[in-house]
């Protein structure tokens, strides 16, 4: 029996019986790590209160009501502004990304023999689409299916009222469920490779593992056409689809990542700190793993040519050659092209990583060593393991809900690039309508400081932008708008305010180019 | 001892600041902020949205705390008491004196009350500063119910935070639908439907007439149709009138605002007054003495920057424009509309079949030249109606070209073919 006059910090009674379903549902999976051997009814019960806790929470927040912004008391409830609720599902997600990572023997995986604990109580649905025993792997993707799709409806719900935001989430259930859950699945029952067509490299960081390459060369003609379409996928269809209509396509329609941050990851999305400092931060690290991650690539196909000397056509030196060459010729088009496009500390941070990386090459190329294998160990294990599952995910609650997108994802950073230098996308701003009221920048999961260009009357093109239109859901003035366009005028930092008197804004826009800094 | 010009502004809000701003980049005079209200810039339009838990008070503020170092502008934060034009002197509450070379008056607009009988009683308040917001949150700890007198732009807001909470309102509005002032009665008819569709009860044609309390607290109301409301909280909207009361009795020029020249400076060299503080003394054609709009406290602070730092600039406003929300209903205007249009002026009118959509087109029935749009529901693009106004556009030409004005998300349906059939239908209509 709440008082009038309560901030909006507390859940309904249908909303804690929804939650006490789904944890309900939980604890049955909890209940199968004590190895009760429970029958396959358990495990589709499970799923089912999960996702029944799930909807019936949606259906009660924002179903009956007139369908618009649903942002009330976010900032007062426990779970979404860092309370102790959050917290302790934080806590809860990361020791389950770490026990799923680096200790599945735990959840009963037995690479050996039978499974037991909770992986055995996926092994009928396992079964029932690959014909494989399940791992943790497959538990994993079943849950984090069923999160995308449970949470995907809460979110459909809550943005009915926008066409973008349904289409989107539509958009990133059909490709979680058919590509990265269903597909790869069947295709180890037509005893094929392992494959999700929409984890694209570097993303996928183990698409050119040596294992994963011989998988494929023995994998007949599939095998090939995997190969290529993953060569493919970054190479051609990448820059092609960025071009048109910017990272968006990926990272809010189509990753997993993407996905489950958009449909799980909503209730979090404006914890995400939009500070300058945190900016600068951002731009470092996460061209940092982008190195990382292609070092770690040349070595590894390296080592995979060099134990394969007489089976394939490429040699392993020209591959080597062949890369430098690649980095430099793509480096200098860009330097050739729109060197305008990039900060005095962006230029040098090229330069730097451009240097670094030809020099391992030159060091892999005259020691004919790469350590190709343990590069891979310690990439998978800092950045694919501790970066991107538990940091990535486990920090929901307390981070918000992109901490790896923004931070380390090598995929957003070459997306990002491919953004800002030559993609027809923007955020347009609504020339003099901004309010400078601040929903903009606080549901900007990407910590992008967005209300800094609408009152500025200043396009948005940033390489972190990936498109999920919630500022412009969530703007009470219609100040902004996704659109792709014409790249002339695109960028537009000496933007002024229509309104005020012509001659006056001339002025204006001539004195903002002259104190241009760089 | 610094030979650099002193710029004192009195008032943070978005008239002082946008000024602070400007001078800064062009000249490298000393410039101080000082308010009463805040010790950092916020968004004044965003308060509600921090009662209905939307935001934190730190994300109203546009900039963050290191910009005003950076950018060398001083904020100091005092009430000022007294204005000393001979000596150019500011007396601060606390004992302190500040001496400046070039004063900006940006301090904003005060809640109007009307002078009724027990407006002083506790429980009663307006909405318009941060004090006021702290006071509404502390007004309604346990409130069963409240009264809203004021159908405007700050009564709806209130009634929409007040909701957040689940307290029942009651609007008291004077005229037939809400917002008519300003609406016309097409668009102010849907307005009130759809607020009503929220729950809140809406009573047209009414007035505030007595309030009524015990121990010094409000207790209720009493309407101009003799209803008695019991309510907890009284939210006054009926207006903003200039916050210029520290100003009594200095040789600074007042009527309701500050008298400003078209240059925005006041009767005394080096004394300018800027935003909802200020009272054109001829205003632009069309437009109000006073503008308490955050847009044209953006435009005058823009404008006074010029004159500050050398180059003397009339305020001159472009077309007008300006925008609102009510609950779900965004609203955006073009160009005038008139509330109650006379000879001069025709309205066409289009509402969707759900009742959230609208747009309302005034245009001159003689040379059909477009003269304004009220868009309800759909976004529609600044620039293109800017354009459209500056080329004098006629009504035929716009309805036909709305497609490039739309400014709504992608794939939302888009209504200009079912606009124009039902624009023609009308014609056809109006001409048998």
């Amino acid at each position: 029996m709440s008082l009038f006059g309560e901030p909006p910090a507390t859940l309904s009674t249908t909303q804690k019986v929804a939650t006490g379903i789904g944890w309900t549902g939980v604890f049955i999976l909890v209940l199968a790590l004590f190895n009760l051997q429970l029958p396959s009814v358990f495990l589709y019960s499970a799923i089912g209160l999960i996702g029944l806790g799930v909807i019936i929470f949606a259906n009660d927040l924002y179903l009956g009501k007139s369908a618009g912004v649903k942002n009330d008391g976010i900032w007062f409830r426990s779970m979404t502004a860092r309370g102790g609720v959050a917290w302790g599902t934080g806590i809860i997600l990361t020791l389950f990304y770490i026990v799923l990572y680096w200790f599945p023997q735990y959840l009963g995986y037995n690479p050996d023999g039978a499974n037991s604990g909770l992986i055995a109580l996926f092994d009928p649905l396992s079964r029932l689409i690959s014909g494989h025993a399940a791992s943790q792997w497959f538990v994993y993707g079943t849950l984090y299916t069923l999160a995308i799709l449970a949470f995907g409806y809460k979110f459909l719900l809550k943005y009915r009222h926008n066409k973008y935001e349904v289409l989107r989430t539509w958009s990133v259930m059909f490709f979680q469920l058919g590509f990265a859950f269903l597909i790869p699945e069947i295709l180890m029952r037509l005893n094929q490779p392992y494959f999700n067509p929409v984890n694209i490299w570097p993303l996928n960081y183990d698409l050119f593992a040596g294992y994963k390459l011989s998988e494929f060369f023995s994998g007949g003609n599939i095998g090939l056409l995997m190969l290529f379409f993953g060569i493919a996928s970054i190479f051609v269809i990448t820059p092609i689809l960025t071009y048109f209509y910017g990272k968006r396509w990926y990272c809010s329609w189509v990753c997993g990542c993407g996905g489950l941050a958009e449909t799980a990851g909503d209730s979090y999305r404006h914890l995400s700190d939009k500070s300058r400092a945190t900016w600068k931060f951002e731009r470092y690290i996460i061209h940092t793993v982008l190195v990382l991650v292609v070092v770690m690539t040349i070595a590894v196909v390296y080592s995979f040519l060099n134990e394969n000397p007489d089976r394939f056509w490429l040699d392993k030196n020209v591959f080597l050659l062949g890369s430098a060459a690649f980095l430099v010729l793509l480096f200098g088009l860009i330097w050739l092209f729109k060197r305008h496009r990039l900060a005095k500390d962006a230029k040098k941070g090229a330069i730097i990583s451009l240097s670094i990386v030809l020099a391992i090459i030159a060091a892999f190329y005259f020691s004919g060593m790469t350590y190709g294998y343990l590069l891979r160990q310690w990439y998978g294990f800092l950045i694919g393991a501790a970066f991107s599952g538990v940091i990535g995910v486990g920090f929901y609650p307390i981070f918000g809900n992109r901490v790896w997108c923004r931070f380390g994802c090598p995929m957003a950073a070459v997306l990002g690039m491919q953004q800002r230098l030559f993609s027809k996308f923007r955020i347009t701003t609504n020339g003099g309508q901004c309010i400078s009221c601040g929903n903009c920048s606080t549901y900007c999961e990407m910590g992008i400081d967005v209300r800094a260009y609408a009152q500025k009357g200043e396009n948005i093109v940033r390489s972190s932008c990936v498109g999920c239109g919630i500022c412009s859901a969530v703007c009470p003035r219609g100040v902004l708008k996704l659109e792709n366009g014409s790249l002339d005028g695109r960028i537009n930092s000496d933007a002024v305010l229509l309104g005020n008197d012509v001659d006056l804004l001339d002025l204006i826009q001539q004195q903002k180019k002259a104190t241009r800094k760089n | 001892m610094s030979t650099k010009e002193h710029v004192v502004i009195i008032g943070n809000g978005v008239a002082g600041i946008t000024a602070a701003r400007h001078i800064r980049r062009i000249s490298d005079k000393k410039i101080t902020v000082i308010s009463a209200e805040s010790d950092y810039f916020f968004s004044r339009t965003a308060l509600m949205y921090v009662y209905m838990g939307h935001m934190k008070w730190e994300h109203l503020k546009p900039y963050e705390d290191w910009f005003w170092e950076e950018n060398n502008i001083e904020l100091k934060q005092a009430y000022v008491e007294k204005i000393e034009v001979s000596s150019k002197m500011l007396f601060l509450r606390g004992g302190e004196k500040m001496s400046y070379d070039q004063l900006i008056l940006a301090t904003g607009s005060v809640p109007r009350f009307l002078g009724w009988d027990g407006e002083e009683l506790k429980g009663v308040q307006g909405l318009v500063s941060k004090q006021d917001l702290e006071l509404l949150e502390e007004n309604t700890r346990n409130c069963k119910s409240a009264v809203i007198v004021g159908g405007g732009l700050i009564g709806v807001e209130l009634a929409e935070m007040l909701h957040t909470r689940k307290i029942p309102v009651t609007m008291l509005i004077r005229e037939k639908a809400f917002w008519q002032n300003v609406l016309p009665i097409e668009d102010a008819q849907l307005i009130s439907r759809h607020i009503e569709s929220h729950g809140i009860v809406l009573k047209h044609e009414t007035e505030l007439k007595k309030i009524n309390g015990t121990n010094g607290r409000l207790t209720s109301i009493e309407t101009s149709s003799e209803e008695e409301l019991t309510c907890v909280l009284l939210g006054i909207s009926v207006g903003v009138k200039p916050n210029i009361g520290f100003l009594e009795g200095s040789e600074i020029e007042t009527d309701r605002g500050i008298l400003v020249d078209a240059n925005l400076q006041t009767n005394l060299p080096n004394v300018y007054a800027i935003g909802d503080c200020a009272q054109h003394r001829q205003p632009t054609t069309g437009r109000k003495d006073i503008e308490a709009v955050w847009y044209t406290a953006r435009m005058m602070g823009e404008t006074v920057a010029q004159t500050i730092c050398g180059r003397p600039f009339a305020y001159k406003p472009g077309h007008w424009f300006n925008s609102a929300k009510f609950f779900d209903i965004e609203y955006q205007t073009y160009g005038n509309v008139s509330a109650n249009p006379g000879e001069a002026e025709q309205h066409f009118h289009w509402q969707h079949k759900d009742g959230e959509k609208a747009i309302t087109i005034a245009f001159d029935p003689a040379t059909f030249k477009f003269l304004g749009i009220n868009a309800f529901g759909i976004r529609m693009r600044h620039e293109i109606f800017h354009r459209w106004l500056t080329e004098e556009r006629d009504l035929e030409y716009v309805l036909s070209h709305l497609r490039e004005a739309n400014f709504d998300p992608e794939f939302y349906d888009r209504h200009e073919k079912e606009i124009f059939s039902s624009f023609k239908k009308n014609m056809i209509n109006s001409h048998t």
